[in-house]
């Protein structure tokens, strides 16, 4: 696999930012995109634009074809049993929060627990949470351990008579600790308890498979697969699908409409309200095409290689802290430097060139139990290369000498 | 604009030893604020005796070397001042920050100027505008007794 090649396909990389090539180490944050993917955008506005599902002319039928070839796309990628399986969001925290609105509705009362991990992004706690403050209900967090890894100890501990849900990412966005999600849903299942996979990380670096991980629901964000922005998707099991309310309402999710009552339509457009993020959703295979090109094997050995060199590379610089050590480990590596703030570094590496994110990456849950309010983060792509860390490293050096550092 | 002039020898010398870190006992006015976007927090205390005269000032907090300089500094210049005239040269400082070329007020003099001026070279840098402004943001809200947190994301 040559990924000098497979970096020309992304026209971010043709021109110098700010006078510099870019060294884009902030890919678990949001992805570039493929030609591919920005052409289909520009081609479907330009060529073929109309809304989808509603009229029958000839435009209209096309577009929802291609609407739908998207899911299709989907469900084959991830191994969805049924095309329905699949609900497009605006993205992954749309997934969830679908999720636990309807699943909370219908299911939780008060007194009941949803279990999360202390790894969870935000966009894992915060719609629970709401429920926490609606329904009186309580959110437990199995325990991260030294290494930054959830264990499946760590979630039985935390399992009791009254957990109704389970939802946890399946890569950390901090410590890219992989969760043992297959173990995870058995256990859940052994008790009826459903599980929510948080999947923002892992879709676009592994090979996910959900008749393999077994979860009821998985969330997916376009935009960190080489997609477009405002586009997710949620897996859920058909069953749940047909058994949970619908999320929002508003055209197209309609059955019949009355004045004496409504009913909805059948999956997925019982989930998918008003007008879609079409253009993105039709774009979206593209991106599904591309990963599908480059080969889901060759990234994850791709990266792995990167993440491993960065590792050793960063572990040579006595100055750097990594953060977590876990065995099953994806392309990210967050970090410190004793007596320079991650937003320090942030700032000098972008003088470089390098874009690395620095903050809490929106998991304060974390980051309290580290007793850190930020790190810095470089995570890769299909597209970085050993240089890219040479170059992260050899910015650091210079972030060390602006701070008077040995 | 390069980094030199971001990270001058006086801003990462306040960044690392920052001045009047810490709380103190009878401190009759206090604020916190909070930038969301980075976690970075900060606790300003202080003491305005019966002339309106800001006779202590401290603060409590953790970030990134413009942050804690620019809090560091900030304290330096308000103690001994009254308290309309730390609002003015907190005025001035924003707008300094924000779009102006130099200070304007004749609270401060040449050299305190000079090093408030320091953190000027953050104006080329939006995202971490922010980071300099947090502190002084907090210092208003501490002036007129608020209790609601100052954040830097409304």
């Amino acid at each position: 696999m040559n990924i000098e090649n497979i970096k020309k396909e992304f026209p971010i990389f043709d021109d110098k930012i700010q006078n510099n090539d870019l060294v884009y180490l902030d890919s678990a944050n949001s992805a570039q995109k493929p030609k591919m993917v920005v052409d289909r955008i520009y081609d479907f506005y330009t060529k073929e634009f109309s809304n989808v599902g509603r009229s029958v002319h000839y435009l209209a039928v096309a577009a929802t074809n291609l609407y739908e070839n998207t899911r299709t796309a989907v469900q084959k990628y991830i191994n969805a049993k049924n095309k329905n399986e699949i609900v497009f969001t605006k993205g992954a925290t749309e997934a969830i929060n679908l999720v636990a609105n309807t699943f909370g509705q219908k299911y939780l009362k008060e007194g009941d627990e949803v279990l999360i991990t202390e790894l969870e992004h935000h966009s894992n706690y915060v719609p629970w949470h709401f429920l926490r403050k609606a329904k009186n209900i309580n959110i437990k967090f199995a325990e991260v351990n030294n290494e930054g890894e959830i264990t499946l100890d760590s979630i039985k501990d935390k399992m009791t008579e009254k957990t109704k849900i389970i939802s946890v990412t399946h890569l950390s966005n901090v410590t890219g600790a992989i969760l043992p999600i297959r173990e995870i849903v058995s256990l859940a299942h052994s008790k009826n308890i459903p599980v929510l996979v948080d999947g923002c990380q892992s879709a676009p670096h592994l090979k996910i498979d959900m008749q393999d991980l077994d979860c009821d629901f998985y969330a997916i964000s376009g935009h960190k697969m080489y997609g477009p922005t405002g586009i997710g998707v949620l897996y859920a099991k058909k069953k749940w699908l047909e058994d949970l309310p619908p999320y929002q309402g508003g055209g197209g999710m309609i059955g019949e409409v009355k004045k004496e009552g409504i009913t909805y339509g059948d999956l997925p457009n019982k989930y998918e309200a008003g007008t879609m993020a079409t253009a993105q959703v039709i774009a979206f295979n593209e991106s599904i095409k591309f990963m599908q090109k480059v080969g889901i094997e060759n990234i994850e050995k791709h990266e792995k290689d990167l993440m491993d060199y960065g590792l050793e590379t960063l572990r040579k610089n006595n100055s750097v802290n990594i953060i977590g050590n876990p065995k099953k480990r994806g392309g990210v590596i967050s970090f410190t430097i004793e007596g320079i703030h991650p937003h320090d570094i942030a700032t000098i590496l972008d003088e470089d060139g390098v874009a690395i994110r620095a903050g809490h990456h929106c998991c304060q849950i974390l980051h309290d139990k580290l007793k850190l309010t930020a790190t810095a983060r470089a995570s890769f792509g299909i597209y970085n290369t050993k240089d890219d860390i040479d170059k992260l490293n050899k910015s650091l050096e210079n972030c060390k000498k602006i701070f008077n550092l040995k | 604009m390069n980094l030199k002039e971001l990270y001058q020898e006086i801003i990462l010398d306040h960044g690392k030893n920052p001045r009047n870190l810490g709380k103190f006992d009878n401190y009759n006015k206090d604020a916190k604020g909070h930038n969301p976007l980075c976690g970075d927090d900060v606790h300003i205390y202080l003491r305005l005796n019966e002339n309106k005269k800001v006779d202590d000032i401290t603060f409590e907090g953790k970030g990134c070397a413009i942050s804690m300089a620019s809090a560091s500094i900030m304290t330096e210049m308000v103690r001994g001042k009254e308290e309309t005239e730390v609002k003015e040269i907190v005025t001035d400082f924003l707008e300094m920050i924000k779009e102006k070329d130099e200070l304007n007020n004749n609270l401060l003099n040449e050299d305190e100027k000079t090093k408030l001026m320091s953190l000027s070279g953050v104006k080329q840098y939006p995202m971490r505008v922010k980071c300099a402004t947090l502190s002084w943001h907090t210092l208003s809200s501490a002036l007129e007794n608020s209790q609601e947190i100052v954040k830097t994301e409304k």
